[in-house]
């Protein structure tokens, strides 16, 4: 079929951020079915809840003080997150590192605070379908933790390389995009896990 | 962008025709060789062996089906045993479940898809080989562990307690539950795909009302994909760990539930079926007006269908479980909704018949098995209606006239349109015609033979036939029945030996089909057949849903890509104005590698919980290398 060209795009850039950039709505899509798979999973401990006369089933409720420590370095994350973000869209490559060993360090943290929070959970996986649910929820939240946790140390990594090119800058949004979705996918379940079994 | 390299390099605006081609051949084209084949993030690549991948997955599906219709054909039959029975009406569900019937409406998606928004590549390219490589191998895992004598026996859903430990301590459902997870993987990577190509890699100029309907279908279909798998995947699991280390969510004595996996099984189970059916349509919307030779009628109102379609999927789950002891309201509201979901599938259909109407149609194979399908999918749908009433539902409950249903649904919402797509697209993949003369053939028997296996099923049901018996005594009076249904389905099985034999003889000697045979209006015909690696030398602009139809002089196009690397452009989400000249992947060898070391862990954490620990890291190591940059053109901007 003949061609005509109308239309020349060679001055557009070869990257970009947010919902410009394919990334970015990989990432939404990922958070989608992530969100999805909480939401089934907070249904099923809501049914089973609903289903048992007790609740929690032959246990104490956990003890509040891991969560809750949890839960305020997720939220406090946030601020080192948008400076992240916000250096990485001036393109500062010194500031970018710090920014993500920062967050890097903040997510191991959170991984050993988990490490207590599973063992003042005060219960089994096999003492009662309670204890199935909590540990599979927290073991969900937990690999999804680790996983960003992983890609953070990656990427820091990353930039201390010859590859630390500005394209990489879109990576580290992206990469911040999604932690803001780890600590807002925490903030029910903290709810759900900690508070639930006190109502 | 102060970085961009300053350097000027070569662009597709200062090269013409056979030169122009020729450099992006050898850009984009897969590595020779077979480590260059295992390598390849070509959508076309991974979409062939993903088509070729579930027809043979169709072919072994069929098979059994044939067993099983052997076995019922006569009371009191010794041909299979009850265990083997088991195994394989479970093997034949879940195989067309989710070796085939997903997954091939998913290739179709993924080779037909960026052709059709014009782009060069789909999103992710490297996930979309690492997705295709997780469902070979959790298909062969399955088939193999049948092979073997594990091949599950618990029904393709698994319903507890029949498949907790206690009832079957066999690996069997495990290797029904840890394929799940592996088809899943592959069908959510898709998913993410589709939606990523089609939000941001579409033409130029095609806003979101010009966008083919066979691609929207594919868009609903990947939304349903990623909020409905995710459900079977947590149930799937729990079932894994319920078996493996005790843990309780389906053992009633210590606060588990049986109900709560068939909740999560048919929130999971019920879009399952729309997932299938919805790029049917697509593929029925597409035909249709290649051969009626006019845009389907009420373009919106197909859309919003699509879309309401979606939506009410996710509302219809507990029709399944009317039996179970429902509270009569919850009854009551999913009879509703189940009843609510057949308005927009009847709005498409009128839409359908619609054009046909006022069209001038070309009574070629793809469009005969289109009318096949509405003839087919609208008695399925009429006892669809007839099911989604309790008092109905409980008396067929668990008999033939669900079965009946569903393959009237299924066979007639989604493999009647596949098949007319298979003959409508193969030329655009092969290159060459198939021949119409078995192409006739094939559709009179598949459309006798199916109606002639199923719809004694109906009268079997109704007298009292129950699902899942390997035989029957010969004072029940179903024998004639399942003789005449057995023989339906021998001649079902010889259409598609037909297709088989069509297809390998038109791949040598078919007609040359040329760039655009049927004269459709869409951007995959703009281009060779089968297309080069690059699918167009240069982007096209879309200023009309019919672009090949409005512009049959000559396509407007885009210049001003890169010759040098492998490039694609992004576009805007609604209006789909130019954004980037974003990079896209070389070929690797890393989601193979990916690929393999997950089945490691998903087979390895069937049998020890540590395997989450030694697989772990090998799937870590593989990642990153997938990941890293290669310091290649790509990669460096």
């Amino acid at each position: 079929m003949r061609q005509t060209i109308v239309r020349n795009v060679a001055e557009l850039p070869t990257y970009g951020y947010g919902p410009r950039s394919g990334p970015w709505w990989g990432a939404m899509g990922f958070m989608a079915l992530e969100g999805m798979g909480f939401a089934i999973a907070i249904g099923a401990y809501l049914y089973l809840y609903a289903v048992n006369p007790n609740w929690p089933i032959g246990a104490a409720p956990p003890d509040l003080w891991p969560g809750t420590a949890e839960t305020i370095v997720y939220l406090l994350s946030i601020i080192p997150n948008e400076m992240t973000n916000r250096v990485a869209h001036r393109q500062d490559l010194a500031k970018v590192r710090i920014g993500l060993i920062v967050m890097s360090l903040i997510g191991i943290a959170l991984l050993v605070l988990r490490g207590f929070e599973f063992a003042h959970l005060n219960t089994r996986w096999d003492n009662s379908a309670y204890g199935s649910i909590v540990w599979l929820i927290l073991g969900l939240h937990t690999t999804h933790l680790a996983t960003d946790v992983g890609d953070t140390v990656v990427l820091a990594v990353l930039m201390f390389t010859r590859h630390a090119k500005p394209r990489r800058f879109s990576d580290v949004t992206d990469n911040v995009f999604y932690w803001n979705f780890v600590v807002l996918a925490w903030l029910p379940l903290y709810v759900l896990l900690d508070w639930v079994p006190r109502l | 962008m102060s970085m961009v390299a300053e350097q000027r390099e070569l662009r597709d605006d200062a090269l013409n025709g056979l030169q122009l081609s020729t450099r992006l051949e050898n850009i984009w084209r897969t590595p020779s060789g077979f480590f260059g084949a295992l390598a390849s993030v070509d959508h076309k690549v991974v979409g062939r062996r993903y088509i070729v991948t579930a027809f043979a997955f169709l072919l072994l599906g069929g098979l059994l089906a044939v067993l099983m219709r052997v076995q019922l054909a006569g009371p009191e039959n010794t041909f299979l045993s009850a265990d083997k029975y088991n195994q394989i009406f479970t093997m034949h569900g879940s195989t067309m479940m989710f070796l085939f019937a997903v997954p091939v409406m998913e290739a179709f998606a993924v080779y037909l898809v960026p052709l059709m928004v014009g782009t060069r590549n789909i999103a992710f390219p490297r996930l979309n080989a690492f997705s295709y490589w997780m469902f070979l191998f959790g298909g062969c895992f399955l088939w193999i562990s049948f092979m073997l004598n594990v091949g599950p026996d618990v029904g393709w859903f698994a319903y507890v307690p029949l498949s907790s430990l206690q009832y079957t301590p066999t690996k069997r459902p495990d290797v029904w539950a840890q394929m799940i997870t592996f088809t899943e993987v592959a069908a959510l990577a898709v998913a993410v795909e589709i939606v990523v190509t089609v939000f941001k890699q579409r033409a130029p100029g095609m806003t979101l009302d010009r966008i083919p309907l066979f691609v929207w279908a594919m868009l609903v279909t990947s939304f349903l994909v990623m909020f409905a798998m995710p459900s079977i995947m947590v149930a799937s699991t729990s079932l894994i760990l319920d078996r493996l280390v005790n843990t309780r969510f389906y053992d009633s004595s210590s606060g588990g539930h049986p109900l709560l996996w068939q909740h999560l099984f048919w929130f999971f189970g019920h879009p399952e079926v729309y997932i299938i059916f919805i790029p049917g349509t697509g593929m029925v919307s597409a035909i249709l007006a290649t051969f009626t030779r006019r845009p389907v009628v009420g373009y919106p109102v197909v859309i919003l269908s699509l879309i309401a379609t979606g939506f009410l999927s996710f509302g219809l789950w507990v029709h399944h479980m009317f039996v179970t002891g429902l509270p009569q309201l919850g009854a009551g509201l999913f009879t509703a909704s189940s009843m609510l979901i057949a308005v927009p599938s009847g709005l498409q259909i009128f839409c359908w018949l619609a054009t046909l109407w006022d069209g001038r149609p070309v009574y070629r194979t793809p469009l005969l098995f289109v009318i096949g399908f509405i003839v087919i999918f609208v008695i399925g749908g009429l006892s669809g209606v007839m099911v989604a009433s309790v008092p109905i539902d409980t008396q067929v409950h668990d008999t033939y006239f669900v079965v009946a249903h569903f393959h009237y649904v299924l066979i007639g919402g989604a493999v009647f349109p596949l098949i007319g797509a298979v003959y409508y697209w193969f030329p655009k993949i092969a290159g060459r015609m198939l021949s119409e003369r078995l192409g006739l053939w094939h559709f009179w028997l598949a459309f006798v033979g199916f109606n002639v296996a199923f719809f004694p099923m109906h009268i079997l049901g109704l007298i009292g036939m129950p699902r899942r018996v390997y035989t029957y005594t010969a004072d029940m009076d179903w024998a004639h029945l399942n003789l005449l249904s057995s023989a339906g389905a021998a001649i079902f099985a010889l259409s598609f030996a037909l297709l088989l034999v069509n297809v390998i003889y038109s791949l040598r000697s078919g007609a040359l089909a040329g760039d655009n045979p049927w004269d459709a209006s869409t951007l995959e015909w703009a281009t060779t057949s089968p297309p080069p690696p690059q699918n167009f030398d240069r982007i096209p602009i879309v200023k009309h849903r019919d672009p090949l139809w409005f512009h049959n002089e000559s396509l407007p196009v885009v210049a001003g890509l890169s010759v040098e690397r492998r490039e694609v452009l992004l576009t805007s989400l609604a209006e789909a104005e130019p954004q980037i000249r974003e990079a896209s992947p070389d070929p690797s060898i890393w989601p193979l590698l990916t690929a393999i070391a997950t089945t490691v862990f998903f087979i390895g954490s069937i049998f020890t919980p540590w395997a989450v620990l030694w697989g772990t890291p090998p799937m870590a190591v593989a990642l990153i290398g997938w990941f890293w940059p290669t310091g290649s053109k790509e990669d460096e901007e």
